[in-house]
């Protein structure tokens, strides 16, 4: 397997990842010459560390140091072993769009069955016109280091009114260790359409990293779910962008639940620019061994009467580190906002850690939000009825961990997803015991 | 909503004819030159009589300062302080010996008699005893340690206070008489390395209270200082250590009002709380400085560091602050928990109207076992004030039961305002509990429309509402003061909730 032949190591310079990668990136000269720029970008800021406020508790130089050269594209027995890991992950019922080292696989992927309800382009063939997706509102290191490095991802588009007779699951999967994957992908959903969009992250290798940006617009009176599902090789490295616009009168159900990576973090780009609509934002982090799990927010209310809620649970074992971010922003004429936040971890060690940081910025006056947030053990007196019962100390853990997830877990509204989700957490909690 | 509308309307009409504490003395005083350089710290050293090794500390500190850069990490706007355009000592021309009260500069006695400090208690400064019969043996005492523009003027009660063992007087003397007490303490809880404002502080303060309560002894009076910012351009630079021994317990008040004026003040204050083993320290603030007028032009800018150590075990650190004051405040009373089963407490109102900004909070840090704490911060935002909660609860390793609740809520009156929360929240032992929780509403249209059915008018009822939004912090305060931040709550929200 060929492997990028750039060596970005410590000291070394850090253009050697673009310049190296630049002949093989796709897109016009106008886009190679937004890469540059968002490049450059990147190189002045380098990795984010414990200075920056927003990676106060994820200093990447410290936790990853360095970034990966650019995978090289798959070749046949890539993407064979990207077959068996796609089987392994795949969501019944659900369309897969597959990319394996950052590069779209249409053999793995259903793209005829796709086509018939579904607008289909690859984020290569897009940036062939159009350097568009490569800007974002918000921006970080990371997120130019994702416009400049993207060397593909799926462009979907939803139309108005359609209603999508099955899920569409997109499935990243890396093949190869030392490498990085940089994925950007786009899904506009029409008026009125109903989606559920499912994005997972899996494993055919042991250490890599990979850089995802999500790019999300939904038309007014849609109703759609968008579902994240992380479980990375325990040496890898995600780091995901999403930024998302909501309609108004529309209903969204997210969810994420990271379940491996030896450093994730999710930060989300959440805005309202439709009145009536209604988020549900949910999570679990699921860690264990020095793991580190980030989940950043920013749900940003910039017109009225719209409702939030966010309800977290991270379950933190052994040497491991949760983080949760998550801001609500209220514009100043955001009247009738109604904003929640819960957030809770579960210490399962001594040596585990969970840092929240659930911040309010209010700039209207009639609005009703709030937050909690908590952090302790399992509760002794609990545990003491289930042994007493006769279950053995460590399932008697799994049952009520399982019980403080669920109730993230069962924010979701689609049946076969939820089992899908709870599948995982109990997998998880048979590994630990 | 009706009521919010007219407390919108009136809060638009506040200006500073409001500011009840808007004066300013004429009396001479005794300034350093303008700008800050070693020979102004040298100039500050000299004119207290210090000892070198007090210069020694100044100047290392302000060496430090000169490799700092300011903080930019709040919630605050306000035009870049040029440091060298202030003054850093001011003084009122020193007097012989008092021994009468006539003999005190009557300007002095009508500021205090404005800011309502009881003549009975002014006629005590330096020992003038009222006449028999005035005494009212029921009523608490306080003792008054009287910081005007700087330098502390007198101090009553010194007398009884002596009689229990303990000490207070204003940190100038007290690094005369009692060197080995500051030498031990002084920047033990706050270094001078800590931050910049902190660190400019420690170059150039000018005086302040210590106390210092000896094992075993119960504070017989609860203490108080009364600041002042007077002289025009002066930068006020206030230095508090409180030091409670062993068993001890004692009650320190501080109340603040500035004149009214146009230019920008910086206030840079330091206070440092050291509690031994089953010592108790009870630390309350009114703080009400010039907010700036109805432009937002003028106004003070509270920059204070202040932080107790719970150094002994079952020690215990409370904080109580009601805050409506101030163009701008920056200020984190913080408590850190060292000492086994040591509990920190911080109650916090803070009311910002017309332009005003506040950025305040606390830090929790929990490093002995079995610590707890316990947080509660109300902030209502009027007008188009901006007002952030900022904490931090933190619990190492090694602290193992480490207990936390943090209540913050916010209140919003009128639709130019904005409140903001911010809180941290660090666990880092698997038996640390922690709590929190945080709401931010206008007021329910239900509960005022049930006070004004039942005959309130709409500002009475906002009244009524925002005073029983602050009781759980107002309880806290001593009952002398207690009346007195009522009635600066209502001064500060005047016109917008009557």
């Amino acid at each position: 397997m060929n492997v990028a032949v750039a060596k970005t190591g410590k000291g070394r310079a850090v253009s050697d990842l673009f310049t190296s990668a630049e002949g093989r990136l796709p897109g016009s000269p106008a886009v190679i010459a937004a890469r540059r720029e968002a490049f450059e970008t990147y190189e002045r800021l380098g990795l984010p560390h414990r200075r920056i406020e927003e990676w106060k508790y994820t200093d990447l130089r410290a936790l990853v140091g360095e970034v990966l050269p650019l995978a090289a594209a798959p070749d046949a027995a890539a993407l064979a072993s990207a077959a068996d890991a796609v089987k392994a992950h795949a969501v019944a019922g659900a369309r897969k769009l597959v990319l394996v080292d950052g590069v779209f696989a249409a053999g793995l992927s259903d793209v005829k069955a796709l086509a018939s309800e579904v607008g289909f382009k690859t984020l290569r063939e897009t940036l062939e016109k159009d350097a568009g997706l490569l800007k974002t509102a918000a921006v970080d290191a990371v997120i130019s280091l994702n416009a400049a490095m993207a060397s593909d991802g799926v462009v979907l588009s939803i139309a108005d009114g359609a209603q999508l007779s099955a899920p569409i699951q997109i499935i990243h999967v890396a093949t190869t260790d030392s490498a990085s994957a940089f994925t950007r992908s786009q899904v506009a959903i029409g008026k009125g359409a109903r989606a559920t969009i499912i994005e997972s992250f899996v494993a055919g290798a042991k250490a890599y990293q990979v850089n995802d940006a999500v790019i999300v617009s939904i038309g007014d009176d849609a109703d759609v779910a968008h579902i994240r599902l992380l479980d990375d090789a325990p040496d890898a490295v995600n780091i995901t962008s999403q930024f998302v616009t909501v309609g108004a009168n529309t209903k969204v159900n997210f969810f994420n639940m990271t379940s491996g990576a030896a450093v994730s973090r999710l930060q989300g780009f959440i805005m309202f620019a439709g009145e009536g609509s209604e988020l549900s934002i949910n999570g679990v982090n699921l860690l264990q061994k020095t793991e580190h799990g980030d989940t950043t927010l920013v749900v940003d209310h910039a017109v009225p009467n719209c409702v939030s809620r966010e309800i977290f649970r991270a379950v933190v074992d052994d040497r491991a580190h949760s983080v949760f971010q998550g801001r609500i922003i209220v514009r100043p004429d955001a009247q009738k906002t109604d904003g929640k936040m819960m957030t809770r971890a579960l210490l399962l060690s001594d040596e585990a850690e969970a840092d929240n940081k659930p911040e309010l910025e209010i700039f209207a006056d009639d609005v009703s939000c709030g937050h909690g947030a908590t952090a302790g053990a399992l509760d002794d007196n609990l545990l003491f009825y289930l042994k007493a019962r006769g279950l053995p100390e460590k399932q008697a853990q799994a049952l009520l961990i399982q019980a403080f997830v669920g109730e993230a877990i069962e924010q979701i509204a689609d049946d076969n997803l939820r089992e899908h989700v709870i599948g995982i957490a109990e997998r998880w909690l048979e590994r630990r015991s | 909503m009706p009521a919010v509308q007219e407390t919108v309307e009136r809060v638009k009409r506040i200006d500073v004819d409001q500011y009840r504490y808007g004066f300013e003395t004429l009396i001479e005083s005794d300034k350093a030159p303008k700008g800050l350089s070693e020979e102004t710290v040298k100039f500050i050293s000299e004119k207290k009589n210090e000892p070198a090794w007090m210069l020694q500390w100044r100047l290392e500190a302000y060496r430090r300062w000169l490799t700092m850069t300011e903080p930019t990490w709040a919630r605050v706007d306000y035009p870049k302080i040029d440091f060298q355009d202030l003054y850093y000592y001011a003084a009122p021309k020193p007097k012989k010996t008092i021994t009468s009260l006539d003999e005190i500069d009557p300007e002095i006695l009508k500021t205090y008699e404005k800011l309502g400090i009881p003549l009975r208690e002014v006629a005590m400064l330096e020992g003038v005893e009222p006449k028999v019969g005035e005494e009212d043996p029921a009523r608490r005492k306080i003792a008054v340690d009287a910081v005007f523009d700087s330098v502390s003027v007198a101090t009553t009660f010194k007398a009884e206070l002596k009689k229990a063992g303990v000490i207070f007087m204003p940190i100038s003397e007290a690094i005369r008489e009692h060197p080995e007490l500051v030498q031990k303490y002084l920047g033990s809880v706050v270094p001078t390395s800590d931050n910049f404002y902190a660190t400019l502080n420690s170059a150039v303060f000018s005086d302040g209270s210590f106390v210092y309560v000896p094992p075993g002894v119960r504070c017989p009076m609860e203490l108080s200082t009364y600041f002042r910012i007077n002289e025009r351009n002066t930068g006020q630079f206030e230095r508090t250590l409180i030091i409670a021994d062993k068993g001890s317990y004692v009650s320190y008040l501080e109340g603040c009002t500035a004149p009214q004026r146009d230019e920008n003040q910086l206030h840079a204050a330091v206070v440092e709380l050291v509690a031994h083993d089953d010592a108790e320290i009870k630390y309350s603030t009114v703080q009400n400085w010039y907010p700036g007028n109805s432009e937002g032009k003028g106004g003070i800018y509270n920059f204070v560091t202040k932080r107790g150590d719970c150094r002994g075990n079952h020690s215990k650190i409370s904080w109580t602050q009601v805050e409506t004051g101030s163009a701008i405040t920056w200020k984190y009373p913080s408590c850190i928990l060292r000492g086994d089963n040591s509990r920190g407490e911080f109650y916090s109102i803070a009311i910002s109207n017309g332009y005003q900004q506040v950025d305040s909070g606390t830090k929790m840090i929990h490093l002995g076992k079995n610590t707890s704490s316990r947080i509660i911060s109300k902030g209502i935002a009027a007008g188009t004030s901006q007002n952030t909660y900022r904490g931090l609860v933190t619990a190492h390793r090694k602290a193992t039961g480490a207990r936390n609740f943090t209540a913050c809520d916010s209140l919003l009156i009128g639709d130019k305002c904005g409140a903001h929360t911010v809180p941290y929240i660090e666990a880092k032992n698997s038996s640390a509990t922690f709590e929190h929780e945080a709401t931010t509403s206008k007021i329910s249209e239900d509960v005022l429309f049930y006070c004004v059915q039942r005959g309130l008018s709409q500002e009475e009822a906002v009244g009524l509402v925002v005073n029983g939004f602050v009781k759980d912090v107002l309880q806290q305060l001593p009952m002398e003061f207690a009346v007195e931040a009522q009635k600066l709550i209502s001064i500060s929200l005047e016109g917008s909730v009557g």
